[in-house]
Formats: structure tokens, sequence, C-alpha cells
């Protein structure tokens, strides 16, 4: 598949914006996972 | 003119703003609050970290439901203007991606309530999932005029997975509050349905004023009023809230009653000029809001 350069740059934001919030979502995942297991411990 | 190749990946690139809409973020502000409510109205609290965790299950758990039904309605909300915006039916997403993230968000909510909180809010959770999504979605919804009476049920589990959360199991409070919710949702989608008519019946959607008439519906939203007004009330004379509940819940429900009964009396048939069906409609969602707020002031005044 060939895309025009306007096009390749709008494919190219969407996914760095999906993985920037996909890593923002697994980064509090893990905070809250440890949390958990800190008052489940209480 | 954009090629067919990159229309394709723009689907398949859907923004995380498209699977936000996915999970209806209007309608998670009432499950989130009344889950919250029903957490903190509980006679146990529970650790802070797993008080948060519950409300966040609470919350993906009815994303995921929401995700499932603009899965499976993407025909019907393509042919009303209030939801053609919605990611499938606009064409920003595409119906297997939105399955997947449904099932998937469904299943981790469920998982972690079980893990982290307990094993009955778990269950709870998902039982009020599989309502939304089989009963209300895909059986009744398409079927009856009855769909939302049923269907309200789904919307009514998220108190009673709070207190469930809090307490490990379901006293007569939370069912109060469910059966509240319960017979709150028919006054309060039927008086939308008034007034937004012509949009389901274009959708083939069998809302009650487009296959039984106005005058029906009218007569049925004060017939659910009534019963509705006494679970709100109810918990004061069983005394399981105080004065603050059940003089707030009192007032509150009156003023619900006088505009159901103007909606039941009115004989209105041009939309625009709705005016008690409007006020009935949105006076709908302030008075759960005080209600189960009031429930919480009552139960830390006490």
């Amino acid at each position: 598949m060939s895309f025009t350069p306007e096009e390749q740059k709008e494919i190219q934001r969407r996914q760095k914006s999906r993985a920037l919030v996909t890593a923002l979502i697994l980064g509090g995942m893990v905070i809250l996972f440890y949390a958990i297991s800190i008052a489940k411990m209480l | 003119m954009a090629s067919k190749a990159f229309q394709i990946d723009m689907i398949a690139t859907a923004e995380w703003r498209d699977f936000l809409a996915l999970t209806k973020p209007r309608v998670l502000t009432l499950v989130v609050f009344t889950g919250l409510c029903g957490l903190l109205a509980a006679p146990q609290a529970i650790h802070p970290v797993l008080a948060f965790t519950a409300v966040l299950c609470i919350a993906l758990g009815a994303g995921a439901a929401g995700a499932l039904n603009q899965w499976y309605e993407a025909d019907i909300d393509a042919m009303m203007a209030r939801t053609a915006g919605r990611p499938l039916p606009a064409g920003r997403m595409d119906r297997q991606t939105a399955l997947h993230f449904g099932v998937g968000l469904a299943c981790f909510s469920v998982l972690l309530m079980g893990l982290a909180v307990n094993l009955l809010a778990a269950a709870i959770l998902l039982v009020s999932i599989l309502f939304y999504v089989v009963v209300y979605t895909v059986w009744l919804k398409r079927r009856t005029p009855q769909n939302i009476v049923i269907g309200g049920a789904a919307g009514a589990f998220p108190a009673l997975i709070g207190w469930a959360a809090a307490t490990g199991r379901v006293d007569t409070l939370p069912v109060l509050l469910f059966f509240l919710v319960f017979l709150w949702t028919p006054p309060h989608f039927w008086a939308l349905a008034l007034f937004i008519n012509p949009d389901y019946a274009r959708a083939g959607v069998p809302m009650l004023p487009a296959v039984a008439g106005q005058r029906v519906t009218r007569l049925q939203i004060m017939l659910y009023t009534v019963p509705m007004v006494a679970a709100a009330v109810a918990p004061w004379p069983l005394g399981l809230t105080g004065a603050l509940y059940g003089i707030g819940a009192s007032l509150l429900s009156a003023v619900f009653l006088l505009i159901a009964v103007r909606v039941g009396l009115s004989r209105e048939t041009d939309p625009k000029k709705m005016k008690p069906e409007r006020q009935l409609f949105g006076y709908s969602i302030l008075y759960l809001f005080i209600i189960f707020g009031l429930v919480v002031a009552d139960k830390v005044l006490a």
C-alpha cells in the first residue's frame, strides 16, 4: 500500500497518540496493582 | 480525495478518543456515581485503594457493556441523528475492533473485581454486563416496547455492586436503591422518547411512543413514577436511613411526581413544544444524583 506524505503523517500521528495513551494506561495499571498488593497485605 | 488504502488504514488506527466514545462516557458518570454512593453508604468501610478499584471496575464494566452495545447496534445508530456520529456508524472504527475492545474490557473488569475486591461484587458486575448486552441489547431492544423496563435493571446494578464490594453481601437498602433506579428508568427514557420519537421510529426501535402511541406512554410514565416514589421513600420508614434522606427524598419525589402528572395529562404532539417532557427528562437525572447523594450524606451525618 502506498500513501501520500500527508496520509502517512496522519496515520503516524494516530499511531503515536494511541501508543502514548496505551503506555499511560499500562503505567497506571502497574501503579494500581502495586497499590492493591500493598492494601491486601494490610 | 483520500485513497481507499488510506481510508482502511484510518479505520484500523482509530483514535483513542473513539475508544473512549465507545464506552459512552456520559452514561458512565451516573453509573460511577451510583456505584460510589452504594459503596460509601455501606456500613463497612474498605481500604481506599480497594474502594477506588471497585469503582474503576464498575466504570470499566459499564464501559465494556456500552462498547458491546455500540458494536451490536451500529446499524440502528447510523439511522438516528443523536447516535450517527458514534465511531462505528461514522466509519472511524471497524466492528471487530469494537467487539474485541468490549469483550476484553468486560473480562478485565470482572477479573480485577474478583481478584482485588470480592467474588460477589465480581459476580454481580458480570451479571450486569451480560444483562445489558444479551438481555437488553440483543434480545429485547428490537423486539418489545417494554425493552427499557427490563433493560433498566442493568443500570440499576452499580449501587448493588458498590455495596457488595464494601460488605461482601447484599442488604435491603441497596436492593431498594436497585428498584429505585429500575423504576426510574422507564419515566426517564420514555420522556426522552416522547420528544425524539421520530428518530426511534425511523430506526425501527419499538420504543413505546412509536408502538403504543403517546397517550399510553404518558400514562405509563405516571404509572411507573408511583412505585418509583415508593422505592425512593421506603428506606426512611423502614429505618434504613434517617430524616435527612427521608425528608429530602420525599420532597424530590413529590416534584418528580408533579412533573410526571403534567406529562401524563399533556396532549401535546409537537416535540418542539413538549416542555414538561423535557423538564422530566432533565429533572430525572438531577433527581437520581441528589437522591444518591442524600443516601451518603445521611450515613455520614448519622
